[in-house]
């Protein structure tokens, strides 16, 4: 997909991460190898620590974390709400979505649109763009309210080293408007469904439902690393040569469409996969490693979909609230595959928050 | 060659890797371990290594490291 978004604006942003927050040095013992061998990763990769949810709280918990902060701040208004765009990979249920758990949670007017994506990296892009297509067709001054939520955590073996130590969980709340001033937003969105398996959670739906089998954790990859049919299971090199073959040309090519250069881009807002896979991004884009914010994973984990609105809020939540508007490049990668970009101004925004929540 | 030959004991001590023809294949060096020798490599021989370059095929062996270090602009004793 290839467009432009017209006469629309994110007025507010919200971040929620889960209170706990666990050291990466408290984990080595998790996996098989070698301690001195692990910790050398802590350098390359930044990993530090990673905020990871209670063993009974999902995904909507988070979400409802923001939208209650939202609603008691003043900054949403339940009858300003026309519709409800989530995105999420690991959901409360398979019935109800997400949207409607929340719907319900917060007695929303019974008008409102509540729509699910089942999405993972590319969770926020795809909510945002769902938002727009939506701010279309609602009444005059209704909001659109997009959130990408996700607790993958509860999905990724402890003994893997390739997946548990970067994988964290949050919600990002972004509230959208139409504004007939705004400039427009370019986006680029692109997909290569024949490369899903390489990031999947093979057992729990309806193709392979969850078991004592499926749940029986071992090296099923021959790498020393311990997981089960019911976690996550990532292709690592394969996700990185990915990401390395078609984020740049993505870059470029919204960057032609939107009629700017790599210098006019105040802020390089991306998925955050791991410090190492963001260095040699920003590198192959000749983008400088300022510009690009990469400390999401070090700090806090990667939250797959609300990853972009964490690192905006963990970043540059002052500068976001200031008048001045910035012109940001997002860009997701991951799962499915997909990957997307799109070009928008950001400020002046009326909350621009991290939230902790104990739930 | 040596200075290569040094990172990688570094990396891997229990490792002899004077004595492996295919460290990926030997199970010497895991993706992981690339990433730690890309910094390592990054850092001695002052380059940048070109993501693009990050393959299992480019680190698998002292010959293999040696070119692409080369290929990123390092010079070797």
């Amino acid at each position: 997909m290839k467009t432009v978004f017209r006469g629309k604006r994110i007025t507010g942003l919200l971040s929620v991460l889960p209170a706990a927050s666990v050291a990466f040095e408290d984990e080595v013992g998790n996996y098989t190898f070698p301690a001195k061998q692990t910790l050398r990763l802590q350098k390359v990769m930044g990993f530090k620590r990673h905020s990871i949810v209670k063993e009974t709280t999902a995904a909507s918990d988070l979400a409802a974390a923001g939208l209650a902060c939202l609603f008691e701040k003043g900054w949403l208004r339940r009858e300003e709400i026309g519709a409800l765009v989530v995105s999420c990979s690991y959901t409360d249920h398979f019935i109800p979505p997400v949207s409607s758990i929340l719907h319900g949670k917060f007695d929303l007017p019974e008008d409102v649109l509540c729509a699910d994506i089942s999405q993972g990296c590319g969770g926020f892009l795809m909510a945002l763009t769902e938002s727009f297509l939506l701010l279309d067709h609602l009444e005059p001054g209704k909001k659109t309210v997009a959130i990408a939520t996700d607790v993958l955590s509860k999905r990724v073996s402890r003994q893997d080293r390739n997946s548990w130590p970067l994988i964290g969980d949050a919600a990002g709340i972004a509230v959208v408007e139409n504004d007939p001033e705004a400039d427009g937003i370019p986006t680029v969105i692109y997909n290569n469904g024949g490369l899903g398996q390489a990031l999947m959670i093979p057992a729990g739906g309806s193709r392979m439902p969850s078991t004592p089998e499926t749940a029986r954790s071992e090296d099923r990859d021959g790498d020393g690393n311990l997981r089960a049919l019911d976690n996550l299971t990532m292709q690592g090199a394969d996700v990185f040569n990915f990401m390395q073959t078609k984020v740049p040309p993505l870059i470029e090519e919204t960057l032609a469409y939107a009629g700017l250069t790599k210098e006019q881009i105040d802020w390089y807002l991306f998925h955050q996969p791991n410090r190492f896979m963001l260095r040699k991004l920003a590198e192959k884009l000749g983008v400088p490693y300022e510009k690009m914010p990469m400390n999401v994973v070090e700090e806090l984990g990667n939250s797959s979909g609300a990853c972009i609105p964490v690192c905006a809020v963990h970043n540059l939540a002052e500068e976001l609230r200031a008048p001045e508007e910035r012109t940001c490049c997002l860009a997701a990668f991951g799962s499915g595959l997909m990957w997307g970009a799109m070009i928008v101004k950001l400020g002046g925004m009326r909350f621009c928050e991290m939230l902790t929540s104990d739930l | 060659m040596k200075t290569i030959l040094q990172i990688l004991s570094g990396l891997r001590p229990e490792f002899d890797f004077s004595s492996s023809r295919d460290f990926i294949d030997d199970g010497y060096l895991d993706s992981f371990d690339i990433v730690a020798l890309i910094s390592e490599l990054e850092e001695t021989f002052h380059i940048l290594i070109d993501g693009m370059d990050v393959l299992p095929e480019n680190f698998c062996s002292v010959e293999a490291i040696a070119a692409t270090v080369r290929k990123n602009g390092g010079t070797l004793d």
